[in-house]
């Protein structure tokens, strides 16, 4: 629906991110090129060149530079955007806990792609799921619209809580496909996004140090004051969803169940995945089995309340793991079964590690797997299934 | 070159007592006097390093100065964020200076200071050189001189110093300069001349280390000198990559001299205290070529 306040464009997924990150009036955007995110980048650096992106842009030596500006950057007070894949998230984990600690809320897109070795370039979430314990706010978008509204959205919801967040996308499936998108007008942006001004900053008006060595117990309040922003955030996510839904007509939730009324089986998944998803249920309701998708949007903190209220009382419930912690199985599968774990008609759980390392998985493979997987008793492993 | 002269600093100065350096610290002397100059419209970029236990843990600052802390291998990276977040709020004339180790510099933080040098971005950079790993104790780094023994080479290193004046000369950024506190006027106007240009500016102070090097707790400052006098640490600057200056006369001394001071050389055989001499004349006359070509 194109309207006054938004135009339609067909852009990538990475565009589609370039034109939030834009939209956001970033001040500072370090970056590094790495296969499947460089058209970001590229893209950013265009808006640059020609007058629409008024921030200063930095290239260093690698993508554990980049976080290393990103941090004392967002610390002084200004918006601060950067976008990376794999190795370069990977490169980046150790600056990724330290902007959680530091409570420097950038925003970071991440393209999902496998991580060496061997070499690949495919679609795959391991190395985002495998940053879990970094302390940073993880959504998963399934479409271009759905990254360009996700990484607005982030901003709002990262500056609130002051704890960075990461925006995940697959490769190529959402990175390089092509689709109508609306793009918002700039004062819609504007009016969604308040200038960001923390109440803390590096100014030689008003000296503070940050990083100092602290005590045991300053440390373990520090921990405890992140993780009491991080339980604020499925609500503040949630808002900021409502609010840009009010002003776009897309809100996305934090978690969305389709076709979830009175299903015997929903399967739960994220990212582009979550497309093909839809279709299998399709196909399996019109085969006279009540299935049902939860897709997960919000990874990071994990909505357990929503996760809980939306799978009680459902009998079986069929993860799909496009990621693989070895000598563990799919991370989903653990976090669903920790989520669930002890309550009242807690479904049976059973875990399938499908498209590991970009393996194409169509609608009709995922309707003969759910069909196959509810009739035995849930297994302890995550199950490898092509 | 004038050494004895008074420096007033000012009532309340930057680097303030109280401060957690061993007593008699010549890197506290050092940056004493370097924040004086560079004053209070200053941020620090200090990594992990003897200068991050200077400046003090939480909530405790010995800086009178906003202090940010990144990981070891990434000060120059942060230096650059921060300049450029500081660039996007108009406050262009706030000095960004990073302080950092010779490990934080020579070794796990290089690759980022060359790229940031390559970018020539807006700050500071002193590199408080005392030739090892002295906060984790006295462990070798590629700032180690051939022949010293560290607790990481205790039959004395086998292979010579890096020499990062040359290499950050080499990326052509405006200014690259030694200093050391055993000549405080040069230091002082190194400081205030680099305060002048804008862009990638390096200055390196030699810190001879008490513990670290073995020298007597009143020896810092000879063992400042002698390095100079000893041509072992010139005092000179390069602006541009290419216009070298020395900032002394000549040198006046043999490097034996220098040492003698230092328990890390303990046992030296003569044919090493003569491979070292041989090494500093090679080097002072690259060094005078430059800086006749100049």
């Amino acid at each position: 629906m194109s309207d006054a306040r938004q135009q339609r464009m067909l852009l990538t997924g990475n565009h589609a991110v370039a034109w939030a990150a834009r939209l956001a009036r970033p001040k500072v955007v370090p970056g590094y090129p790495i296969t499947p995110q460089t058209p970001i980048l590229e893209k950013l650096t265009e808006f640059h060149a020609s007058g629409e992106l008024d921030a200063e842009l930095i290239t260093p030596e690698s993508e554990h530079s980049v976080m290393a500006a990103c941090i004392p950057a967002s610390l002084t007070g200004v918006r601060v955007f950067t976008a990376t894949a794999s190795q370069g998230l990977l490169l980046m984990h150790e600056l990724l806990h330290y902007a959680s600690g530091a409570r420097a809320p950038i925003v970071m897109a991440n393209v999902n792609r496998t991580p060496a070795s061997p070499w690949g370039f495919w679609p795959d979430q391991t190395d985002s799921v495998a940053q879990r314990d970094t302390g940073w706010i993880q959504f998963y978008s399934e479409s271009a619209q759905e990254s360009l509204d996700t990484v607005i959205q982030a901003f709002r919801v990262a500056e609130a809580v002051l704890v960075p967040t990461m925006v995940n996308h697959d490769a190529f499936y959402v990175s390089h496909a092509v689709e109508p998108v609306e793009v918002p007008h700039q004062d819609v942006v504007d009016g969604f996004l308040p200038a960001y001004s923390p109440p803390h900053r590096i100014d030689p008006q008003n000296p503070e140090s940050w990083g100092n060595v602290v005590t045991q117990e300053m440390y373990n309040r520090h921990r405890r004051d992140l993780g009491e922003a991080l339980a604020r955030v499925p609500e503040v996510a949630l808002q900021a969803d409502r609010e840009w839904g009010a002003l776009t007509g897309r809100s996305w939730g934090i978690v969305e169940r389709y076709r979830c009324e009175g299903a015997a089986t929903v399967i739960v998944t994220m990212g582009s995945m979550c497309g093909t998803v839809r279709d299998a249920v399709d196909a399996l309701r019109q085969s006279g089995h009540a299935a049902g998708l939860l897709k997960i949007r919000l990874f990071r903190p994990l909505p357990v309340e929503a996760l809980r209220a939306a799978l009680v009382g459902v009998p079986d419930v069929v993860v799909l793991d496009r990621n693989y912690s070895p000598g563990h199985g799919g991370v989903l599968h653990q976090e669903l079964r920790a989520a669930l774990y002890g309550i009242d008609k807690a479904p049976r759980i059973h875990g399938l590690l499908a498209g590991v390392g970009g393996m194409n998985v169509s609608a009709e493979r995922i309707a003969d797997l759910v069909r196959e997987t509810v009739v035995g008793a849930p297994r302890a492993e995550s199950v490898w299934v092509k | 070159m004038t050494i004895m002269k008074q420096f007033d600093i000012d009532p309340e100065p930057v680097l303030c007592s109280g401060h957690a350096a061993c007593p008699g610290c010549i890197e506290a002397l050092s940056v004493r006097h370097v924040v004086a100059t560079l004053g209070t419209n200053t941020v620090a970029v200090v990594p992990p390093s003897c200068m991050a236990i200077i400046a003090g843990p939480q909530p405790f600052s010995s800086l009178r100065i906003p202090v940010y802390q990144p990981s070891l291998e990434s000060s120059a990276a942060a230096a650059s964020g921060l300049r450029r977040g500081l660039d996007a709020l108009g406050k262009h004339d706030t000095q960004v200076a990073v302080f950092a180790g010779d490990g934080g510099t020579y070794d796990i933080g290089f690759q980022c200071l060359s790229s940031a040098a390559e970018r020539n971005e807006d700050f500071i950079y002193f590199c408080l050189d005392n030739e090892g790993y002295m906060n984790t104790g006295a462990q070798k780094s590629s700032s180690t001189p051939r022949f010293a023994r560290t607790s990481s080479t205790p039959a004395g290193k086998v292979t010579r110093k890096k020499n990062l004046t040359e290499i950050m000369a080499a990326h052509g950024v405006p200014y690259v300069a030694t200093a050391c506190a055993g000549y405080l006027p040069d230091l002082v106007r190194k400081v205030e001349k680099a305060k002048t240009i804008r862009g990638t500016r390096i200055i390196t102070l030699l810190i001879p280390c008490l513990d670290g090097w073995g020298v007597a707790d009143d020896g810092g400052l000879r063992a400042s000198r002698f390095a100079v006098e000893s041509g072992v640490f010139p005092l000179y600057e390069v602006e541009d990559g290419h216009r070298y200056t020395l900032s002394q006369a000549g040198k006046t001394r043999p490097v034996s001299d220098y040492l003698a001071l230092q328990r890390r050389y303990r046992g030296l055989k003569a044919e090493d205290v003569e491979a070292l001499q041989a090494d500093v004349d090679a080097g002072w006359d690259r060094l005078s070529r430059r800086v006749a070509a100049s």
